[in-house]
């Protein structure tokens, strides 16, 4: 277990003051003069050391990414970055807790971040319904500015720093970099085509970095402790510590900041009270929000909660969120409400998506009650294949995974039903 | 210049081509919906999907992937295959199969790839998704449920047209296509989303279940309802011109036609000549040909020549022209005029009447000033190659004329002829705006030219042409938009009165008198009552206002009825050729006019239409044809004083311009939904 | 689907027009974003008319995409796109009941019956006196605070039958019941207390 003294989020469930008196109490803001002052070459190199992964699901390393960012600022292109808290991915609850109880780690990120990127100026994206998060993150940003710690001259940097926030209003696939960016630009939220990446062609067609809220907010401990302590906890490639979101049948359902690789039987037990009914009424865990493919419980017994580890059984470490299902579960159910999730957050553009999530959802409402027939369940995992890897951005993937790890797991349940259903059909016949 | 493999052939390409567009060079063929290559990449419709190396392990859309140095492109892998299968079916599960009843049927993209690509049978055994059908207005008929959101006619809409009200409303599965309000789209390039539909959600209104693709005669021929001369292909059935389409001619009008272009065609079928007319005891009543010949025989014979007069409208043919032109010659008159709007064009310049810098030349243009023209109305397609310019960032417009929505932006100088003078004498910002430009254009229009103070309207713009750097070696910036297809043609024929005399004095001698007999080929936009008391012959195809003030009424054929040439506003001589015949008594013009000099006793010379081409290369070399070629630049245009009044484009309405448009039911309509009704509000965008 | 709920009084006004602390704040808002990009003002503009009006009005469209100088139909894309913006009239209290995965492994059918049981409605209908809509919506985001219902700008966790029941009845009667979770734990924070951290923080982790 991670030790207290390695925590970053001291203040996650806001039980100490949440206002710049008490983040500044707990080190925040303590010397990000002096952490400006060595310069974004260092911070850069710094967090490439650290190993830190981005913490919105993809995993791509957040040094790397910043590193793509021009050297220079072109006339007339001004850099951004975007911090994306569009938090939606079932299961997912992690940035509002940062966002409401710990703003001005992420506050500070962002004028590091920023500083390593050039950029002069930061929007976060964040959801429509957290309205209060929104609230309380524009209190720490106005007592950020009041004290001079962004702004112009932040920090008494020399560097002059903007930090807005830009509510969402309601779509899931905001969370997408290229149709966050769309959003800010006042369009509808759909995905752009890639190339160009966003550090070429971003915000308003200027260089930009979107990161997620946790990426960044861990950007400030890992610069004052360096960029080798990060990576000394967790396991190689897989390196720091992660906030994990364990919900559904758990008996202390939470959030909790753990060192990655954790086991997940051990992070259930120890933070969320243990499985409803104990470890062996366990049936699956979704180990990282609904886009990853379910786990049957023979996996959960020993899979390790990082990138690599839960790569390696099918599955993904996405947002670190944990749903946990006991053996009361409708697992069918279970995943059928997730294609219905998908369907309606389809941004509608790109065919295989648009079509293929509803296919999906309403086969699988029908495997629900075995109203198909056995052949399906192929065409099922057919049409989830001409879905995955066709669409312009992933969400289309995320819709297809679930489907594939319900099949891939839980085939002799859909058959059950179908057969069941197909054995009273021909029982009413008979009579 | 990136160099790469596409399906096992070596090809180097431009650097920024894309994938796609690299495997067309090597006339590979790769299925698309919602790529189109005048819109932008929107990439949606996934059925371009290619395997690529190096990169990950799924197939990318290749019309959004730019190419790159050492890629392996394989555009016929299982792997490509498989996924356009998959995305064919994703396409179909909830398009109706109603193509028996779609007027798309035959032509239809998505029929033909699934023809390639698609299953004989369905897995989808969900209940199918239904779509509200929408407004497009009089010319497009649409049928949603068809659509398959690739998007072009919302690009269409905004990038092409300026106009942005179509839109894909909704998100996921219950996205749809739709104008805003549900309004019609006003804009006049708007048929050619029709076109662009790769399905047959949005069809030919007009047009809607009266034919089949396979049915159809095709013929390529030219516009002629304004002076671009716009490529078009005419289909027919039997007798009946049944649609037109246009033609991609990079040059003139890339792929697009104005909507009367295309459905002014009805109007080919109403008010109809079909016979000749002779007028008695003041009633026109049907004749003979030689009758009509007679009655024209018995009052031109024994005049002088002096006393006739021949005046050519607007889509009269060269043909035709140089045929009359000769006769009128023979019987001694030089009363000829082809500028019955009586535009103070000056015919003995031949750049000062052309648009020199090429309707495509537009695209390199960095300033434009627009001079009393409203090209969006008079010139739809034109107006679109404006916009597409103004669309890169790179091209500052001016305009002297009233203020109206051009669908791009520009600076308003001025109303009327002030703001010119200003601008010619360098008082005016946007003089150094022009002079500083490396491309710099003006475009001089009808409603600068047709007043009376038109020559010196025209003497202001060549000395702004001189004074602003228009004219340079390999760039001459003078253009002037003519309303009028047969306009050019007319003046490069010489179809104008000798003695440096005008329409006006033309004119004026009907009136005293002095003028007893005016030959109207086709001659309908003018003022009819000034002919004074003079016997009128009219030769033409409709029964407009010529035929109505006539004596005699000979019928002519319509453009899509005669192998004919016409000299477009660029200079740029092309033929329309005989998709139908004309209907009943009515021949060819040149013919009439070939015939009647028989009767007239002065035969001309030729027999053949080869002959009277060959007339007309005699009169003048540029109709030998081949390239548009400069024409030599000279000082032109009057000296004197103008009228402060406003310049007014001679076009009120654009649905409605000539005899064509005006016999048209769906110009009617259109005229109805888009003139009336916005002018009713208020909220015209011509007002 | 949430879209079609009751149409009654769904008068579309014939105009729209900012009142004036809302045009200061639509202002604030366009600020925000560089000189001509003032397009990135829509969404929040959106909500502001949604804010005043209590519904997204045709001609609230319109007045936005003329202040944005935005073509009406991109703003109308952009409306009909998110789904937090309605365009017919809601409820005074718009209970929206997270049914995605999380919530409903912890109950949601449950607070969907308690909706019924009180409000006399089901998702997707508005109350007889128009006071209450109530909602199906999609991932609220507060997953270990399961179920969770959204009211207005506000959460509402760790709900059951019970509660739910209890704090739909206090709206009833014109109270407002203390947001957040029901349980009366602290955020996310796991019921019975800390697992980490112990030292510094107060040991009234939950019920």
């Amino acid at each position: 277990m991670l030790s207290d003294k390695d925590r970053i989020f001291t203040n996650l469930y806001g039980f100490l003051d949440r206002g710049l008196a008490g983040a500044q109490a707990r080190g925040d803001w303590s010397n990000t003069r002096e952490l400006l002052a060595k310069g974004r070459d260092w911070i850069i190199e710094e967090m490439k050391g650290s190993g830190l992964r981005g913490r919105g699901g993809a995993g791509f390393p957040t040094g790397l990414k910043w590193s793509f960012m021009p050297k220079q600022e072109a006339p007339g292109r001004p850099h951004y970055l975007v911090i994306n808290a569009d938090e939606g991915e079932p299961g997912t609850c992690k940035d509002r807790d940062i966002i409401r109880n710990d703003p001005h780690k992420l506050v500070e990120g962002a004028l590091l971040a920023s500083f390593a990127m050039g950029s002069h100026c930061c929007y976060l994206y964040i959801r429509g319904e957290f309205y209060r998060e929104a609230q309380a993150l524009q209190a720490a940003i106005d007592e950020a500015y009041a004290a001079g710690l962004i702004g112009r001259n932040a920090c008494g940097s020399g560097w002059d720093f903007d930090f807005y926030i830009h509510r969402g209003a309601g779509a899931y696939i905001c969370g997408e970099e290229t149709a966050l960016i769309n959003s800010i630009e006042g369009r509808k939220g759909q995905p752009r085509l890639k190339p160009p990446f966003p550090a070429g062609v971003g915000l308003w067609g200027c260089p930009t970095t979107v990161n997620n809220v946790e990426s960044i907010a861990v950007t400030p401990e890992i610069l004052r402790r360096g960029g080798a302590w990060f990576a000394a906890l967790g396991r190689p490639k897989n390196s720091g510590i992660k906030v994990f979101c364990i919900s559904g049948h758990v008996n202390n359902p939470c959030n909790v900041e753990e060192e990655m690789g954790i086991p997940l039987r051990e992070l259930i037990e120890r933070h969320a009270g243990g499985v409803r009914g104990g470890w062996d009424n366990l049936l699956a865990v979704i180990p990282g929000g609904s886009s990853v493919p379910v786990l049957p419980k023979e996996i959960c017994d020993h899979v390790l909660m990082d990138f690599d580890s839960l790569r390696d059984v099918r599955s993904g470490l996405g947002t670190a969120a944990v749903i946990v299902m006991d053996k009361s579960t409708d697992i069918v159910r279970a995943i059928a409400r997730l294609s219905r999730f998908y369907t309606h957050e389809s941004c509608g553009q790109c065919t295989p998506c648009r079509e293929g999530t509803g296919w999906m959802w309403r086969m699988m409402e029908r495997m629900v009650t075995g109203d198909a027939d056995l052949a399906e369940i192929d065409v099922l995992e057919e049409v989830s294949r001409q879905i995955e890897g066709h669409t312009i951005c992933a969400l289309g993937d995320a819709a297809a995974w679930p489907v594939q790890g319900l099949i891939r797991h839980f085939r002799p349940e859909l058959e059950r039903r179908i057969k069941q259903r197909q054995s009273v059909r021909v029982a009413a016949q008979a009579a | 210049m990136p160099k790469l493999t596409i399906d096992g052939i070596e090809i180097e390409v431009e650097p920024g081509t894309t994938v796609l567009q690299a495997a067309e060079q090597l006339g590979i063929e790769i299925p698309r919906f919602c790529y189109h290559e005048r819109l932008s990449i929107a990439g949606n419709c996934r059925m371009c999907l290619v395997e690529v190396a190096p990169g990950p392990p799924k197939p990318v859309a290749s019309c959004a992937m730019p190419t790159a140095d050492g890629m392996i492109v394989k555009t016929d892998s299982p792997m490509v295959r498989k996924a356009r299968k998959g995305v064919m079916e994703f396409i179909l599960i909830n398009h109706p199969l109603d193509c028996p009843t779609c007027d798309q049927g035959g032509e239809c993209d998505l029929q033909d790839q699934a023809m390639l690509y698609g299953c004989d049978r369905g897995r989808f055994h969900e209940e199918k998704r239904g779509v509200q059908d929408k407004d497009f207005g009089p010319l497009i008929k649409n049928f949603m449920t068809r659509c398959i959101l690739c998007t072009r006619c919302v690009r269409f809409a905004t990038e092409v047209c300026g106009v942005p009200d179509v839109g894909a409303i909704g998100r996921g599965e219950h996205t749809e296509i739709t104008t805003y309000l549900d309004r019609a789209l006003a804009s006049e390039l708007s048929g050619n989303l029709v076109d662009l539909c790769p399905v047959g959600a949005l069809t030919n209104k007009p047009y809607a279940f009266s034919a089949r693709s396979w049915e159809l005669r095709r013929t390529e021929s030219i516009d002629v309802l304004d002076a671009m001369g716009c490529n078009i292909r005419i289909d027919t059935r039997g007798s009946q011109v049944m649609r037109v389409l246009p033609r991609v001619n990079e040059d003139v009008n890339e792929e697009w036609i104005s909507d009367k272009s295309r459905h002014a065609c009805d109007g080919l079928l109403r008010q109809r000549l079909d016979t000749p007319y002779v007028r008695r005891d003041g009633q026109l009543r049907p004749a003979s040909w030689a009758e009509a010949f007679a009655a024209i025989a018995g009052r031109v014979k024994g005049l002088p020549g002096g006393r006739i007069a021949a005046i050519a409208g607007d889509q009269a043919d060269c043909e035709s022209m140089v045929a009359l032109k000769d006769l009128m010659t023979a019987l001694g008159s030089d009363n000829l005029e082809c500028r019955q709007d009586g535009a103070r064009v000056d015919p003995s310049v031949r750049a000062s009447y052309l648009f020199n810098s090429t309707l495509a030349g537009i695209e390199a243009a960095d300033a434009l000033l627009i001079i009393g023209a409203n090209p969006r109305w008079e010139a739809p397609v034109l107006n679109a190659r404006i916009r597409k310019r103004y669309l890169t960032g790179k091209l500052k417009t001016g305009v002297v004329g009233p203020r109206i929505h051009l669908t791009y932006r520009y600076d308003h100088l001025g109303e009327g002829p002030a703001a010119l003078k200003e601008v010619a004498a360098g008082r005016h910002p946007f003089f150094e705006v022009m002079k500083h430009a490396q491309r710099p254009m003006l475009i001089l229009g009808m409603g600068a030219l047709t007043r009376a103070d038109g020559g010196v309207v025209l003497g202001e713009a060549c000395k702004l042409a001189y004074a602003a750097g228009l004219i340079k070696p390999d760039w001459n910036g003078f253009n002037v938009l003519h309303t009028a297809a047969a306009r050019v043609g007319g003046l490069d024929l010489g179809f104008v009165p000798g003695r440096g005399r005008g329409l006006a004095d033309l004119l004026a001698d009907a009136g005293t008198g002095a003028i007893e007999v005016v030959y109207l080929l086709g001659a309908d936009e003018m003022d009819m009552t000034r002919l004074g008391k003079a016997f009128v012959i009219y030769q033409g195809h409709h029964g407009d206002a010529g035929a109505q003030r006539a004596d005699v009424v000979l019928p002519g054929a319509a453009y899509t009825e005669k192998d004919a040439t016409y000299v477009n506003t660029e200079g740029r001589v092309q033929n329309t050729r005989m998709a139908t015949f004309p209907p009943g008594e009515a021949r060819e013009d040149w013919k009439i006019v070939r015939a009647l000099s028989e009767v007239l006793g002065h035969r001309l010379p030729f027999d053949t239409l080869a002959q009277v081409r060959s007339r007309l290369v005699q009169v003048n070399p540029v109709f030998a044809g081949g390239e548009v070629t400069h024409a030599a630049w000279g000082a032109f245009g009057e000296s004197g004083t103008l009228d402060p009044a406003p310049f007014l484009s001679p076009i009120q309405n654009f649905y409605m311009t000539d005899p064509i448009s005006r016999a048209s039911a769906t110009m009617a309509e259109c005229t109805r939904v888009f003139i009336m009704a916005r002018e009713a509000q208020g909220t015209g965008t011509h007002g | 689907m949430t879209e079609h709920a009751n149409h009654q009084n769904g008068v579309e006004p014939a105009t729209f027009a900012f009142a004036p602390d809302y045009l200061r704040q639509a202002e604030q808002f366009i600020a925000k974003y560089p000189p001509g990009r003032q397009a990135s003002a829509v969404m929040p503009l959106l909500d502001l008319a949604q804010r005043q009006h209590g519904w997204l009005p045709r001609a609230a469209i319109d007045t936005v995409a003329s202040m944005l100088e935005m073509p009406p139909i991109r703003v109308q894309e952009v409306a009909t796109f998110y789904s937090m913006y309605v365009h017919h009239p809601v409820g005074e209290h718009h209970v929206q009941v997270c049914t995605n995965l999380p919530c409903w492994l912890r109950g949601s059918d449950e607070v969907v019956r308690a909706c019924h049981d009180v409000l006399g409605v089901d998702p997707g209908s508005t109350t007889a006196d128009g006071k209450f809509t109530v909602a199906e919506v999609e991932c609220a985001g507060a997953c270990v605070n399961a179920p969770v219902v959204q009211i207005g700008d506000d959460y509402y966790e760790d709900l059951d039958y019970e509660t739910t029941k209890k704090i739909l009845e206090a709206l009833k009667r014109g109270e407002k019941p203390q947001p957040g979770s029901q349980t009366g734990r602290q955020c996310s924070c796991p019921a019975g207390g800390p697992t980490t951290l112990k030292k510094v923080a107060p040991a009234t982790g939950g019920a």
